[in-house]
């Protein structure tokens, strides 16, 4: 028996490293999305957005002269930190991941942040983690996102009603770490800028009844009622109540609240209301949604970032000849921000010889990448507005 | 100093609404006073009996609608309504045969038939979400305004606007008959009356010959109609989701047992009693307070008591003050 076992360990031994020799240059990457969870919903496309980057680049056999790009995904659940950490750890020990595309939600991916990518020293990109406290994360060089810190959404958002002459709103978020984030960053801008929150009230999502809460911000008053929550939630509900009672006419709406279901529920009873959320009207989007054909829906929250974290961290590793994230991590910046030869989805190929040339080159990408400050996206906006109960581009910022 | 004004920012934001909930609530908690009085356990499961009901009403609603079936003005879950009740009593009916009456039998102590509708309820709960969905339905049709807030201000010149829904005003009229025709049946009616001697003294009740049997069955259909008219209501009022019918089962526990477990006329006040405060006191008072008080006092805060985040921990903190000093409730029910 024990000899039996020694020959299956040993032949498993020798089969591993025939299977490894074959693939001498294959490279692991890591896709952390919360699989299951909240976020279930659209995080298929997310995760097959970050492949198709990693699947254009193995078909070019240009990355580190002929490397393979394998996809490892791991589920991040969205929610569950220990389960997320587990699962990022597993991949970095057992599968060797050279970098990680993810996290999804802020919480776990703050938690893969400082319990595993830092110690193991990998490099991370996040498509659709915006909380503003991951721009002051110890992160030793390691982390980026492609979306947009919410404290940038505050700004924007503040920027959009003082041009419409709003200088005093109620304010009503969802009682979790994005309505909270994202309410918080507004209050700031917004008062920084002279305007006035008359009141910064929490509601709890899923509720059935938000009389007392749309009571509350009514006494407040204000010309318009910025809404932090969820379209498919809580947030829908309080437009409901304070329509019903009278007590706004006018919302403005954060990236949570903008979706179909916003014009369904209320059509033309909030003309005239704004509203802004991540989104470009760069070629690359355009390209992006071409590349991307049938496989998933390429206009799926997020997806768009995905394809660009992944990029980026191959076009680091190249521009840095080098798959070790302590060497390709100073790379990321340089790669994605201008100068250089402007890159678009579908051109990755092209980047890769013009880096192995020594050219500089300024990923674009499917959303406009232009990493700021501690490496995360400036952020581009939507701007819409509601007209005749349809919701309309007012402009991009 | 516009008093008019005071009352009307304060009818449409806080009265009008704590009415229309308070109503829901006192249906919704007499069911459970029912239960508790004449089958002396906490029924866990009439929040999923409530959305049982509703969602057969539903059903139906959505079955006349598609044949033209409509109601006028009123919404047509209205005409839906008897025949919701009709599949709920079947279902609360067929868990008695199947459930609790093997409890009653074997004498089981309450806490067991209290654990055994927590079971009835996930059951009830996972039925539910089987049939319908887990996600929000929508119903209501008909006129939804009685009066806008917009329609209101134009109407009489005031500053401020009241909004009545036509869903508000159906709710508090319903609720009203209803009771009336609860109260006239337990006071007047043999059957009534042997109900409430047999929740007085059991072994008097049966004495004097009156079948525990039906006592139980016509409990449970005057229950299960309490529960679909309750459920119908909240539904029309606000939308219908399972999930929020699970949650209402704690405010309507919390108004049976403020009111006093057993007693009807204690449900209805507690009904009330919690409705208001959850909404009264996380009120901010600062547009009614601007109004009343001359200008120079009109105040630059808020005036709110407490956030509402805090709103669900009024009820409860309501509840345990009335049961420190009135440990049968309000009204006197039976102890707990």
């Amino acid at each position: 028996m024990k000899k039996l076992m020694m020959a299956t360990a040993a032949a498993a031994l020798l089969a591993t490293g025939a299977f490894a020799g074959g693939h001498s240059k294959e490279v692991k990457l890591g896709v952390v999305l919360g699989f299951t969870g909240p976020l279930e919903s659209i995080t298929p496309h997310m995760g097959a957005g970050a492949e198709l980057a990693m699947k254009e680049v193995s078909d070019s056999g240009k990355l580190l002269d002929g490397a393979m790009v394998t996809p490892v995904r791991g589920d991040s659940t969205c929610i569950d930190a220990g389960a997320a950490t587990a699962a990022a750890e597993r991949l970095i020990t057992a599968d060797g991941i050279k970098g990680i595309m993810g996290a999804d939600c802020s919480g776990v991916t703050g938690a893969i942040l400082s319990n595993v990518a830092l110690p193991n020293g990998v490099v991370m990109i996040s498509p659709s983690a915006t909380s503003p406290g991951l721009s002051t994360a110890e992160d030793n060089g390691l982390f980026f996102r492609t979306a947009p810190s919410d404290a940038r959404q505050g700004v924007v958002m503040t920027e959009i009603l003082m041009e419409e002459g709003i200088k005093e709103v109620a304010v009503s978020y969802v009682n979790n770490d994005y309505g909270k984030g994202l309410a918080d960053s507004f209050q700031a801008a917004f008062e920084a800028a002279g305007g006035k929150v008359t009141i910064n009230a929490a509601h709890e999502d899923q509720k059935a009844d938000y009389s007392a809460e749309v009571g509350a911000l009514a006494a407040a008053g204000g010309q318009r009622l910025v809404v932090a929550g969820y379209v498919d939630g809580g947030g829908s509900g309080i437009v409901r109540a304070a329509l019903d009672a009278g007590a706004f006419d006018s919302f403005h709406f954060p990236d949570g609240m903008v979706g179909a279901k916003l014009e369904e529920n209320f059509g033309s009873e909030i003309d005239g209301s704004t509203g802004q959320h991540p989104g470009t009207d760069s070629p690359g989007a355009a390209k992006f949604q071409e590349l991307a054909g049938d496989a998933f829906d390429p206009t799926s929250a997020f997806a768009a970032e995905s394809y660009d974290a992944a990029a980026l961290i191959m076009l680091a590793m190249q521009a840095a000849n080098s798959d070790d994230p302590q060497v390709y991590k100073d790379k990321v910046m340089d790669v994605a921000n201008a100068p250089g030869e402007k890159i678009y989805p579908g051109e990755l190929a092209k980047a890769l010889d013009l880096l192995k040339a020594g050219t500089d080159i300024d990923y674009v990408g499917a959303s406009a990448v232009e990493l700021i400050g501690p490496g995360e996206s400036a952020g581009n906006y939507r701007q819409i507005v509601f007209k005749d109960g349809k919701i309309t581009t007012a402009k991009y910022r | 100093m516009d008093f008019l004004n005071a009352f009307v920012a304060l009818s449409n934001f806080v009265l009008i609404p704590a009415i229309a909930y308070g109503s829901q609530l006192a249906l919704g908690a007499l069911g459970v006073t029912l239960i508790y009085g004449i089958l002396r356990f906490s029924n866990f499961a009439h929040g999923d009996t409530m959305a049982f009901g509703t969602m057969a009403t539903v059903l139906i609603t959505w079955w006349f609608q598609s044949m033209g079936i409509s109601f006028g003005p009123l919404p047509t879950a209205l005409l839906a309504l008897p025949f919701g009740i009709a599949v709920c009593a079947a279902l609360v009916l067929l868990t008695d045969r199947g459930i609790y009456r093997f409890y009653r039998r074997v004498k089981a102590k309450p806490i067991i038939l209290v654990m055994a509708s927590l079971g009835v309820m996930f059951i009830m709960n996972g039925l539910v979400r089987f049939i319908i969905g887990p996600d929000d339905q929508r119903f209501a049709d008909g006129a939804r305004f009685i009066v806008t807030a917009g329609e209101f201000k134009k109407m009489t010149g005031l500053s401020e606007g009241l909004a009545l829904k036509s869903t508000q005003a159906i709710t508090l009229v319903t609720a009203i008959v209803v009771v009336a025709a609860l109260f006239w049946f337990l006071n007047k009616t043999r059957t009534g009356k042997s109900m409430r001697a047999y929740s007085d003294n059991e072994d008097l009740a049966l004495l004097s010959g009156i079948n525990p049997e039906r006592v139980v069955m016509v409990t449970w259909l005057i229950v299960a109609g309490l529960a679909t008219i309750a459920g119908v209501l909240y539904g029309l009022d606000k939308s219908f989701k399972p999930f929020t019918y699970f949650q209402l089962l704690l405010p309507i526990f919390a108004s049976a047992i403020v009111g006093g477990l057993g007693n009807p006329l204690g449900a209805i006040a507690g009904g009330f009693v919690i409705a208001f405060s959850e909404v009264m006191v996380t009120y901010a008072w600062k547009k009614v307070a601007g109004y009343i008080l001359p200008e120079a006092w009109a105040p630059d805060g808020l005036v709110q008591l407490m956030s509402t985040d805090y709103k669900f921990a009024v009820s409860f903190a309501i509840l345990l003050i009335v049961l420190l000093f009135k440990p049968t409730g309000l009204f006197k029910g039976k102890s707990v």
